[in-house]
């Protein structure tokens, strides 16, 4: 089956005629509630790529989706379907809190690294009982991930409302993070090229630590012998037994892995924007991760392109929020069918495609 | 009105807001949905009354998580609208930054105090209404048990527990009060399932009277009460008319008045804390045709009684949050 269809069909075709497939659904959704979805695109898209403030925000979603992304993509090449995403990042910002919090910080730079550290830590520790579980036990990982995003958000809940709620305040929410941890925005960091990015978007410079982690994957998963290992276990686990790989060992290796680039989403979302811990922060990104990986083939290059379509797609639905009479169970609705036809039915596309493309080389043969 | 027009209408108030000019007020909706028959929609209430008045539009929001509370303030302070009114006191550390960006604009916080130049703060005394729901609750019960349902465990609720419980006990010192939270995230305040089950709970304890004060959870509450044939009462909106002749009395809570009068002042909106209470009708008891027949002539005296006591000072109701304790349980 693999050479059936050329490789750009198989890496741009296919999510392109899925993107398209969504939209049309989506549009005719918003054809049946009486608004119009010309006018909704074009307020997606001058909301979400219009001005700098749009950009800034479409970005900080989109780091967000570069490290789930990458996390789900490092698993899936040892064929580990890690859906904890969402409880890794939960679980990274508690440590990124912690970090920020214990020490009065004197300047970003010194906090950064040990937010950085602390958050793999705590995501990568969140995906290390699964992963043994995996690994030792055979307990599906699909199933302990999932459920362990049930208990990290539980525990976080706990957390916040008992322990780190700070005396007199009613919102289940950490202390403001000192002065010291707030870390240079776009605006911020532009400015000295004397380019005026909006100063109220989020954006920060994690983005630049996305771009980073996801040349660090590419190294990793292609020009590394732990990568090569991740991989061939992926392929074939009795071929890689036979080649002398311990299955025990990849699996934790890649989900820790795995976990700790999940963690890091909260450098940018706890550290970066909110700048304190508050329930609910990874809003999801750790399953929109899952659809982001699909899409961008578990390639690095890929996920960072897909990571933006779905920064576009949040930032739009925000603006379609704000601006519009279209209600916000709808805009899920519309976020939704995006990540089932690029994610959920990637197969509905490709089998047909693919009997397309068997067809024109039988004629051509 | 078209989404075009909406369009336009959205690229006018950032053309606006460029020139310094005021434009549209905002409303911004708190987590338990602008239809949640309580609290929200309450606000939501205000601000309608007030564009059917006036006939100008103004923009409004419901949040989908806590995440993105600054982004809604901070999208509608950039596009210039004024004032912005928010319902709910999650919103106070929030607007403690965005405030301060944006001191050009005025906002209104409801249920929290935000100690700044360009925000109102509008909060209500809560437990004097309670108080009076209390002593009717005691008055119609037969069992001598009545109920507490409260939405997150948060000292706000609790001054509604605290004042109720007062109210029964000042009617009748041997009744008991059942208080259950029905959980401790922004999440309790649109659960009418778990308010179903919590109400049921309390019944199976005796409980004949339940009064909810957990937003949209409420709905959950007032419909099983209504299913097992007890008597409830409703919050914030007046909720007599979801099961008229088996809600005894709503404690409303003019959140439509402050966003209302919010709306009308516009970019004049007067800053400062403001405390709503019985004396300026802030907080009170609902009594209309749905409910005419469970409130007797000698319910209503004693609770006019009580209230003309509590503005001239002569029964003072213990406020939950100024101490975090309850002198009755």
């Amino acid at each position: 089956m693999r050479d059936v269809m050329p490789k750009w069909a198989d890496v741009v075709l296919i999510p392109l005629i899925s993107l398209v497939l969504a939209f049309l659904l989506s549009a005719v959704v918003i054809i049946a509630i009486g608004e119009d979805p010309v006018a909704a695109v074009k307020m997606m898209v001058t909301g979400a790529l219009g001005s700098t403030y749009a950009w800034g925000y479409t970005l900080y979603y989109a780091t967000n989706f570069i490290f789930t992304g990458l996390a789900v993509a490092v698993a899936f090449h040892a064929k580990l379907f890690n859906i904890g995403g969402e409880g890794q990042a939960t679980l990274g910002g508690l440590g990124v809190a912690l970090v920020c919090l214990a020490l009065p910080w004197p300047h970003w730079t010194l906090a950064l690294p040990a937010a950085v550290i602390g958050a793999a830590l705590f995501g990568a520790a969140w995906a290390a009982i699964p992963a043994w579980l995996q690994a030792k036990r055979g307990s599906h990982i699909v199933i302990t991930t999932i459920m362990f995003n049930f208990i990290g958000a539980a525990v976080l809940n706990y957390l916040l409302v008992n322990v780190m709620r700070p005396v007199g305040s009613m919102d289940p929410a950490t202390a403001k993070f000192p002065n010291g941890t707030h870390l240079p925005t776009l605006h911020d960091l532009l400015a000295p090229f004397g380019i005026a990015f909006s100063r109220a978007a989020p954006a920060n410079i994690s983005f630049l630590i996305a771009v980073a982690a996801c040349i660090l994957v590419y190294l990793l998963i292609w020009r590394t012998r732990l990568g090569y290992e991740i991989r061939a276990q992926g392929h074939s686990e009795p071929a890689a037994i036979y080649a002398g790989i311990r299955p025990v060992r990849i699996v934790m290796a890649a989900m820790l892995i795995s976990g700790a680039l999940a963690g890091l989403m909260a450098v940018n979302n706890v550290m970066g924007e909110a700048e304190r811990l508050v329930l609910n922060s990874v809003e999801g990104a750790g399953f929109i991760g899952i659809a982001v990986a699909l899409m961008g083939r578990s390639h690095p290059f890929g996920v960072f392109l897909a990571a933006i379509l779905f920064g576009f797609l949040y930032q739009g639905g925000a603006e379609l929020a704000l601006w519009t009479d279209i209600p916000r169970e709808l805009i899920v609705v519309i976020q939704a069918l995006v990540i089932l036809f690029t994610g959920a039915l990637d197969n509905m596309v490709r089998m047909p495609l693919e009997r397309l493309f068997l067809g024109l080389r039988k004629g051509r043969a | 009105m078209t989404l075009m027009q909406k369009l336009l209408g959205a690229g006018a108030a950032l053309a606006v807001s460029a020139g310094g000019a005021l434009a549209e007020p905002a409303m911004v909706y708190d987590l338990g949905g602008k239809f949640d028959k309580s609290f929200n929609e309450a606000a939501f209430g205000g601000a309608e009354k007030w564009k059917a008045e006036t006939g100008e539009s103004y923009r409004e929001i419901e949040l989908q998580s806590e995440a993105q509370r600054e982004q809604a303030l901070r999208r509608f302070a950039e596009a210039g609208l004024n004032p912005i009114v928010m319902a709910g006191f999650a919103f106070g550390s929030v607007l403690e930054e965005v405030a301060a960006d944006y001191p050009d604009t005025k906002f209104q916080i409801i249920d929290m105090v935000v100690d700044a130049p360009n925000v109102r703060s509008i909060v209500f005394s809560e437990h004097e209404g309670s108080y009076l729901v209390g002593m009717m609750a005691a008055m119609a019960s037969e069992s001598n048990t009545v109920g507490f349902i409260g939405g997150m465990d948060i000292p706000l609720i609790r001054k509604f527990a605290c004042g109720y419980a007062q109210g029964v006990k000042a009617v009748n010192p041997d009744a008991t009060v059942i208080q259950n939270m029905t959980g401790t995230t922004p999440a309790a305040w649109n659960d009418p399932v778990k308010g179903g089950e919590l109400t049921r709970a309390q019944i199976s304890q005796g409980a004949d009277v339940i009064y909810a004060a957990a937003g949209g959870t409420g709905v959950g509450v007032l419909q099983t009460a209504a299913d097992e044939g007890i008597l409830s009462i409703g919050v914030d909106s007046n909720q007599n008319y979801l099961h008229p002749g088996q809600v005894l009395t709503s404690m409303v809570k003019r959140v439509d008045v402050a966003v209302y009068n919010a709306f009308k002042a516009g970019a004049d909106l007067e800053t400062g804390i403001f405390v709503l209470g019985l004396a300026e009708d802030g907080v009170g008891y609902a009594v209309d045709e749905h409910n005419a027949d469970l409130v007797t002539e000698e319910m209503q005296a004693a609770v006019e009684d009580a209230k003309a006591k509590i503005i001239a000072g002569e029964i003072a109701v213990h406020d939950y949050m100024s101490d975090n304790t309850c002198p009755v349980k």
